[in-house]
Parts: structure tokens; sequence; C-alpha cells
């Protein structure tokens, strides 16, 4: 029986203003090398300053991951030659990195798995290239250092992922950590998130590492899933019928569908590290980090905690509601607001309600992890709020009520002026609806023949037809407790 | 004694194209200056420090604010190969 | 009008004696005369230099002169970065680049009115002892044509020496400032590391470099390296420590200074003649009330390994950019990347670049780390623990600048021989401390020779005072080259 072991490599662009080492500025989607200097285009004479903010959000992850941020730091000068690398070396770090030692939580399958964090460094990004076709075929590629220098933030997981569910899930939780804390936008497509995988079979219950093929270009948490599905079967193939993987990196090809090898690892780069002169080391101290551990938000695990304890939610719905910060705090709000509006409800009853209605109504219409749609939804958690309370006192019926949600969220109305202005005010008058129940059952002497005869099946028909009749505004319990006064006199 | 593979693979690691004649010039003339250096071996270093920085400075950093770039015609005005607003390159082999 | 220091010179243009304009015009007409038997110039910057002299007339009219060294003509070694000026380190890899940007130290000295008259000749990237490896043309020693001017500066140096410059800008990586100084008759000082800021040096050791300034006299090269000195916040390296006068305190004498004589710096093999003239300098100190007492700095004969070890790998790294992508030259016709990077690498760089480059990459390559690049920067250690030592009984050490005087072209052809001119120079760059050369003398053939002080780190006033006192009480600062014209 053979045993998965997979490792992460994460790349994250950090949300600074400026670039690592110099003060271009990083916005994405500028026209090509219009966001460049001296520093950054690597020219002769020009040096790198660091960042500060790029070390704070360094130290604010290394934080949220549990990691021991290291007081003694230093970068290194990682040597190769890519046109995309302007100095043909990439200022990193090798010995002294950021922070080391960390975990994170990941459930896959309601199973629990910490999986370990080896380090977190700081470095430089690389420049864009394109190719006039494709990378095997162009006979020239176009160098745009626009990206060149923006801060990376570089995360590697130790092997303990045993399968591509788990790596999918690590992903996830961890892009979620990087956005929760607003160090990075998380956005695979626009690459300010990537990510790499080490991929490797050993016999269950072996300790040693198997031969291990680094998969590139996984950009998205569906093709890291399908990627690492792919090469472990294609190892695992590999190793039955004798055959010996080699070592090496290749790249995943969402097209088609399979990994294909782009260079050997046999002959690994040497590059050559060494400490970069040009910069000097850091002495990170306690007061600095106790200052920027003070300021972390909640974590989302934390707060799936908290949602559970404080609002009695069942562990699913903490879940989904936890895994975005903007829709956790959308969550909070309209309880609360809910809460205000009718207080005879318990706190859980209301986080309840809100939270089906959020994942039930709000989340059919939005991205849980967009994170500006969510802030900026038409239907803010107060008018949310408000639907909810008409829900509550039987103003309008809970069918009708998602009709108005719909409205709500195209008009950015509340719920009041909706009702008001359509008539959607449920009806609770009884002597109505009395009436209204015996014109249809009146009507329908075959149905009621057809519950005479034992089949309970038919009441569900006059039901139904009240509704109808009353364009679904009859108040559904009245109705209910009508019919089953009404036909069990017959 | 450096061999001429040695140096043959140190001239790929630092992309460099050494004719006939120059490898073997090369190969003796760093065997000397090696030789010249392994001196170093006679000292004792234990237990010392590597100076990296003669700077006594620690946590030189700077504020993260945006300041005015090379406007995009300077930035590619010594391209030896400019095409549009992007400098150009010959295929890329993976090596 | 190009006999005068800069001192005497600005102060001129204040009594209205003489413009910047007439100056500049006459060092421009003796360069177009006499530098094409020199070749201390790569480029001749004519249109500018004219053009910022006649604004430093203008402020001087105004009685409005921005400080001392206002319209001072001055040459620049072709590896600081000057905006719109060509500056190719005298390779073929960078003919043709035109930095979009002014290295600080040309900044500050345009903003103190200075004059740039031109680019200087050097050897290839700062690589060099003679100035015989710029791949353009060699530069000749002003007080013997047939001899090298000394290196990697020998441009400037050589332009001082002979009257086409008043001052200049050169770098001492492991020497280059002191050694054509000294081989020169001229003055030279390289700072404590940190102390000028190397944004936009075009860097070939990074934690050695230091520019620093050319002059006739020591007050002139006070007088330059206040106007560069000072932390710059694009170098990270670049240090805190606020810029003294360093003017004020040159005549402050030598009475009472303890000076240290390195047993290590009078080696077998080294001129006889660079021994007497030392020794005499030693004598005068003596005389003008100096104590003197021998030091030993026993990692002397390890410096130069060490440097041989730590220079070429930071500028094997630091040379990788040369590639044909983004600027200079790109050899043609390769059919792909790699082809066009390495043909471009080996036809743009000369062979004592490639050297380094090789060396360099070989001692940080995998597996030999530790035990070159990893073992000279603990050698570092201690040669700085010498120093520290040395200093805690004498303020200043006295030695000679080189072993030899400036020998001739192509008479070292082996690169290890020409490493060893820099013998007395390196340890001062690898323990990062400020050093100076100032001419002590002449051989029986008329070959300057220097005379090295080398101080404490940020004690630059010490160093200068010391020469400015050995100076004053000798003739030689006055002697000038008998150039044919």
């Amino acid at each position: 029986m053979m045993e998965i072991v997979i490792g992460l490599e994460v790349h994250a662009q950090l949300l600074t203003r400026s670039k690592m080492f110099c003060g271009c500025a990083t916005t994405f989607g500028a026209p090509p090398n219009s966001q460049t200097c001296p520093v950054c285009q690597g020219m002769p004479g020009s040096l790198p300053v660091l960042n500060r903010r790029a070390v704070e959000f360094g130290i604010k992850t290394a934080l949220a991951f549990d990691c021991r941020v290291n007081t003694a730091c230093r970068f290194a000068r990682k040597h190769y030659y890519y046109p995309d690398m302007p100095k043909n070396f990439q200022i990193s770090q090798y010995e002294e990195p950021l922070a080391e030692d960390g975990s994170l939580d990941i459930e896959v399958e309601g199973a629990s798995r910490t999986i370990r964090i080896q380090r977190l460094h700081l470095e430089e990004d690389v420049g864009k290239l394109l190719h006039e076709g494709t990378l095997e075929t162009a006979q020239a590629s176009l160098v745009d250092f626009n990206r060149s220098g923006v801060p990376l933030m570089e995360t590697v997981s130790r092997p303990d992922l045993r399968s591509p569910e788990e790596a999918a899930a690590y992903l996830r939780a961890f892009r979620a950590v990087l956005v929760y804390l607003g160090v990075c936008d998380g956005n695979m497509e626009e690459g300010s998130l990537r990510c790499d995988a080490n991929v490797s079979l050993r016999p269950r219950g072996s300790t040693e590492l198997g031969t291990k093929v680094e998969i590139k270009n996984l950009n998205s948490f569906k093709n890291v899933k399908l990627a690492l599905e792919f090469e472990v079967r294609r190892q695992a193939e590999a190793l039955e019928t004798g055959e010996r993987v080699a070592q090496e990196t290749r790249l995943w090809d969402a097209e088609r569908g399979y990994t294909r090898s782009m260079r050997s690892k046999e002959f690994a780069h040497d590059y050559r590290y060494f400490p970069e002169p040009d910069l000097i080391p850091l002495a990170i101290d306690r007061a600095w980090v106790d200052e920027i551990r003070a300021g972390l938000p909640e974590l989302p695990r934390a707060r799936r905690r908290r949602f559970v304890t404080e609002y009695g939610l069942p562990p699913y719905d903490a879940d989904v509601l936890t895994q975005a910060r903007a829709l956790a705090e959308y969550h909070e709000q309209a309880t609360a607001a809910l809460r205000r509006a009718a207080p005879s409800l318990t706190l859980g009853q209301a986080a309840k309600s809100t939270s089906n209605w959020i994942m039930s109504e709000l989340l059919r219409v939005l991205p849980a992890d967009d994170e500006a749609a969510v802030r900026e939804a038409k239907i803010t958690p107060s008018r949310l709020a408000g639907l909810l309370k008409l829900v509550e006192d039987g103003t309008i019926s809970g069918r009708i009520a998602k009709d108005v949600f719909q409205k709500m969220f195209a008009s950015g109305e509340d719920a009041q002026t909706i009702v008001a202005r359509e008539g959607l005010t449920q009806v609770s008058d009884e002597s109505a609806l009395a009436a209204v129940v015996d014109q249809v059952i009146a009507r329908n002497p075959r149905a009621l023949e057809d519950f005479r005869k034992g089949k309970t099946a038919a009441a569900k028909a006059f039901f139904g037809d009240v509704m109808k009749a009353t364009q679904g505004k009859a108040n559904p319990a009245i109705v209910q407790r009508l019919l089953e006064e009404k036909l069990s006199k017959i | 004694m450096i061999t001429r593979e040695a140096v043959l693979h140190v001239a790929r690691l630092a992309r460099l194209e050494l004719s006939e004649s120059e490898l073997e010039r090369m190969r003796a003339q760093l065997d000397a200056i090696l030789t010249y250096i392994d001196r170093l071996k006679e000292l004792d270093v234990t237990d010392v420090e590597p100076t990296s920085h003669a700077v006594p400075r620690v946590n030189v950093m700077r504020d993260d604010v945006v300041v005015p770039c090379l406007p995009q015609d300077e930035a590619l005005r010594n391209a030896p190969d400019r095409v549009g607003e992007f400098f150009r390159v010959p295929r890329i082999i993976e090596d | 009008m190009t006999e005068q220091p800069i001192h005497e010179l600005t102060e001129a243009y204040r009594r209205t004696a003489t413009t910047p304009t007439a100056v500049t015009e006459s060092y421009l007409a003796r360069i177009a005369e006499l530098d094409g038997r020199i070749g201390g110039y790569l480029t001749i910057t004519r249109e500018q230099a004219l053009r910022a002299a006649a604004e430093s007339d203008a402020r001087y009219r105004a009685g409005k002169p921005l400080g001392p060294l206002d319209g001072a003509p001055l040459v620049y070694k072709d590896v600081l970065c000057t905006r719109g000026v060509q500056t190719t380190c005298a390779s073929r890899i960078l003919e043709g680049f035109v930095p979009p940007y002014d290295a600080t130290v040309v900044a500050r000295l345009t903003a103190a009115g200075a004059v740039m008259l031109g680019k200087g000749n050097m050897d290839e990237f700062a690589m060099g002892s003679s100035t015989e490896y710029s791949a353009f043309r060699p530069t000749r020693n002003p007080w013997d044509l047939a001899r090298v001017p000394g290196g990697s500066s020998g441009g400037p140096a050589a332009a001082v020496a002979a009257g086409l410059a008043v001052g200049g800008l050169g770098t001492d990586t492991g020497g280059s400032i002191r050694q054509p100084a000294a081989f020169c008759g001229i003055v030279g000082l390289k700072p404590t590391y940190g102390r000028v800021s190397r944004y936009g040096l075009v860097a070939f050791g990074s934690s050695l470099d230091q520019i620093g300034p050319f002059a006739r006299d020591v007050t002139d090269a006070a007088l330059l390296l206040g106007a560069i000195a000072g932390l710059d916040p694009c170098d990270s390296t670049s240090l805190e420590a606020p810029v003294p006068d360093y003017v004020a305190t040159l005549s402050r004498g030598v009475k009472g200074l303890r000076l240290g004589i390195p047993d290590e710096y009078f080696i077998e093999g080294m001129d006889p003649e660079v021994e007497r003239a030392v020794r005499a300098a030693v004598d005068v100190l003596r005389g003008l009330g100096a104590t003197l007492e021998k030091v030993s700095l026993p990692t002397t004969r390890h410096a130069l390994a060490t440097y041989y070890v730590i220079a070429p790998a930071e500028a094997s790294s630091n040379l990788a950019r040369y590639d044909g992508v983004k600027y200079g030259l790109r050899a043609a016709g390769a059919k792909d990347l790699i082809e066009m990077s390495s043909r471009t690498r080996a036809a743009g760089f000369g062979a004592e670049v490639k050297r380094r480059i090789m060396l360099g990459t070989y001692v940080l390559s995998a597996g030999y780390y530790e035990a070159y690049y990893g073992r000279a920067q603990k050698v570092r250690t201690l040669v700085r623990r010498d120093f520290d030592t040395a200093f805690g009984r004498v303020e200043l050490i006295v030695a000679p600048t080189t072993p030899n005087v400036a020998f001739k072209h192509g008479e070292k052809e082996d690169p290890l021989s020409m490493y060893l001119n820099d013998v007395f120079a390196v340890p001062a760059n690898i323990a990062g401390l400020p050093a100076i050369s100032v001419p002590c003398g002449f051989s029986a053939q008329g070959l300057p020779i220097g005379l090295q002080f080398i101080g404490k780190a940020l004690d630059e006033p010490g160093v200068l005072r010391a020469a400015y006192a050995y100076e004053q009480a000798t003739p030689w600062h006055a002697r000038r080259p008998s150039l044919p014209s």
C-alpha cells in the first residue's frame, strides 16, 4: 500500500503600496514597463532598500500560523539566469528566514489534521514574460518588469499532506488566513497567490521520502486537486511497472489534464546563496512582534469556534459563515440588528435565522469570498434583519419573504417599503381565511371524497389552492390549522 | 588542482562561453590563484564570527511610500531590442 | 589657471581674478592637446561642462556661489552613473549604456556647483591595478608615458596629475584610488566603508567598494570628501554618522600623535627606493612631533588572499546582470537566449573580468562555499581584530601605499603578480577603514612614491590631518610632471 506525501510551497504577493526594495507602485495592470526604476530593473549601480511594511506583513502572517519569528533575519542572493530576473539573482532569504516552525489545521471530511509549516520568508517577485505563441514554439519572448520587485512571501509546508483533497484544503485555509489578515488579496487568477507542490509516494509505514516531483502552475484550488490526482496516478503507475520516478519539475496543463516534464531536477540548480551585502541584517525586537501580535484580527479558526460556542450555530453553519471575513462580519451585524428589531428572539434564534438566510439566499447571489461584493451588497445586514423581523412577527410569510429578498437585493430598498408598495402583507385574518378555506373545499368535491377515503395527500392540494387563491399571502400556519379543523369535522 | 571539467562547469554556471585556448589558459591561471588563496587554510578560524558587513547598523528599512518611477520611455531606452512597450529576447529553451 | 588647486581656484573666482568658464575652457583645451597621449578620459562632456561653468559664472557674479567647490572642473571615473552621459566601466558590454539617473555622489557635487569635464578611464569594471584592462584604451602615467598610472582608477588619477582636471572621483575596492594616487604623485583617499553612498556606483565588490576623491593636495581632498560624504537613504549600507568639517581640523598638526609602523608592510622584494622614501617620511613625522612605534598586523599576509575570495565572489554576482537583455551589448545571430547571453558575455568581458567571474563563481559554488567564502569572511574578522588591537596603542598607521613604483605597460602579464601590487592597500578595504595616499618622494628615475595613513573607522579627520601636516612640511605636492606640449 502506497502512501501519498505532499508538501506545498505558496508564494503570496503582499498588499504593500510600494515594492520590496524600491518605491515603485505595485498596482496590477499598468502599461508594461511603466512601473519600474533603476532598482527593480537591476540597472548598474542600483541598490535595494527594504520595505518595512513587507516585514510587518511577514511577521503578522508568521504569528497567525504560530510560527517562531526569528530575531536575527537576513537576506541572501539566489543566483540563476532567467530574463524575467533583472539582476540574474533574486534577493531572497536562505539561512536566517523571517519565521519558522508553525502550523495550520485543516479539515477534510470531518477529520481535522495539523499541517506543519517549515518556514516563511520574504523575497522579491520577478517580471512577466510573454511568449509569442507558447513557451515551446515562440521564436522570441517579451519582458515586462512591472512585477519585478513586488514583495513576495514564500511559505513552505512540511510534507505532511496525505491526499490531493488535503492539499486543496490546506491552500484554501491558508488563503483565507492571508485574506483575513489583509496581507494578500488571494487572487489566484491574477497571480497574487501561487502554489507549487512537491509530490512523492512511499510504502505505507515507511519514514523515508520517495523521489520528489515538483508540480508548477497550480493556479486554482480545482487545479491543485486535479493536478495532484493526476500526478499521484502517474507515479503509482510508474512504480507498479517497476519504472523509476525521475526527480524533476513538471508543469500542470489544465487544458489537457496532465503534467508534463519541464526540466530535470536531477541537476538541481546551484543557487550559490550568499548573504546579500547591500542589505543590513534585521534584528527583530520582541516589542515590535508583540505590537503586531496585539493588532491581529480574529482568525478564521477562532472565529469559527466562537460562532459555535457563542451563537450556538451548528459547525456546518459556522464553517460556511467564517470562510471569509466580510461574510462573518455580515452575519454578526445582521444578527445584532435582528435582536434589536425583534427582542423576543434569543441570540441563538436570531443567529440561526440570519445564518439560514445568508446561506440559502445571500450566497445564491453573492460569492462568499468576494469581500468587496459582500461589503457593498445593497441588502445590508440591517436590511436583512428588517426583512427577517417581518417574517418573525408574521407580517409576511417565509415564501413571500424570499421574493422580497430578491427585490431588496436588486433595488436596495428596505423590506417595509416593498411589502407596503406591493401589498404583500400576509393575510392572518382568521375569518377571511376561513371563508377561503370553505370555498376551496366546496369547489373540490373529488378531493374531499379522496380525503374521506383516507388519502391525506388531498389536504396538500387544498392547502395549495388556498395559497393560490390568496396570491400566496395567506398565513400558512393559520391555513393549515383551519384546514385541519374543518376537514376533521367533515 | 582544478580540472578542466570543473572549469567547464563553472563557465556554464557563469554563462561564459570559453574557447578551447581560453579554457586551458583559464584553468592554469585559476589554479595558480587558488593555490595562493589556499594560504587561508593556515589560520585557525574556530569560533570566529564571519564579517559580512563592516557596517554597525541594524534594521535599515524604508516606509511603504510610492515614489515616482521612470517614465516608460526612459525605462526602455537602453534596450538592445525593444518591441513596443517590451524588451524582446530570443527564444528561451529550458536547460 | 590649470595649475591651482580647488581651494585657491574658487578663491580666485570669488576675487573675480578668473571665471569658471575661462578655467573650464583652459582645461578643455589642455585635454584636447594632451589627452590623446595620456588617455585619461573615455568621454569628454564639453557642452555640459561649459553650460555648468556658465551657470557657475552667474552665481559668482551675483555674489552667491554655492560653496568652495562651485566652478571646480572635475573628472569622474566611468564607473559612476551620470544621467544622460554614457557610462561604460571601460567595458564593451556596457558600451552605449546611458543611465537615466545620477549616482548620489555626482548629484551632490553637481548641487555644490562642480563642473563635470568628463568620465575617466579605468580597468574594466574596476578590476585591475594598471588601467591596462580597459577595453577601450590604455592610460599613460604623466610622469613617464611608457608606464602605467596604476589602477583601477588610473584615468582620473592621470588626469589630475597631468593637469587635465583639478580633481576627481575614483573608487577603491582593493586599493584602486590609493595605488594610482601613489603612482601618479597625487592625493587619493578611500573613506570608511559606508561613509560615502554607493548608489549609482556600478557594483564590483559590494562589501568593499568606496568612492573617494583624487586631488592635488590634502585640502582639496578634504573639500571633495565633505561634499560627497553622508547618509543616503538610497544606500542601506551608508552610515548615519554626521559629516564633520574636514577642512577645519586639517591644521591641528601631529604633535603628540601616536603613529604605528606595521612590521608586515616592509617586505622582502619591495622596491628599496620605496622603503627608503617611506622611512624618510616617518622621520619627517617624528620631527613634527609625532611619536612612532612598531605595531604588528600579522594577518596582513592573508588579507590579499581574503580579498581575492570576497571581491571576485561579489563581482561574479554583481556582473551576472550583464546578459544582453536589458542594456549594453547584445551578441547577434544567436539561436536562443542562453546562446545569446553566453556569447554576449564572452565578447563583452575582457580576460581579467572573466577570470574574476570564474574565480568568484567557483568559490560560491556548491561544496566550496564554506571552504572559501565562508572561511574568507572569518579571516576578515581576524584582519579587523588586528587593526583593533593596533589602534589600542596608536591613533594612525603609517606605511607605504605600494611595494613598488609605476611599472611599464605590459610588464605584469601574470595575473597573480598584478594582484601583489595591492598587498598594502587591501587590508584597509577588508577592514572597512579610511586610508589616504600622499606623495612622499620620487625614485631615481623620477617616479612618484606614495605614503599611506590608515585610521580607525570614521577617523577621516585624523587621516587627513596627519597627511596635511606631512604635506605642508615637504615639497612633493608642488611638483608636476613635465609633459611634452
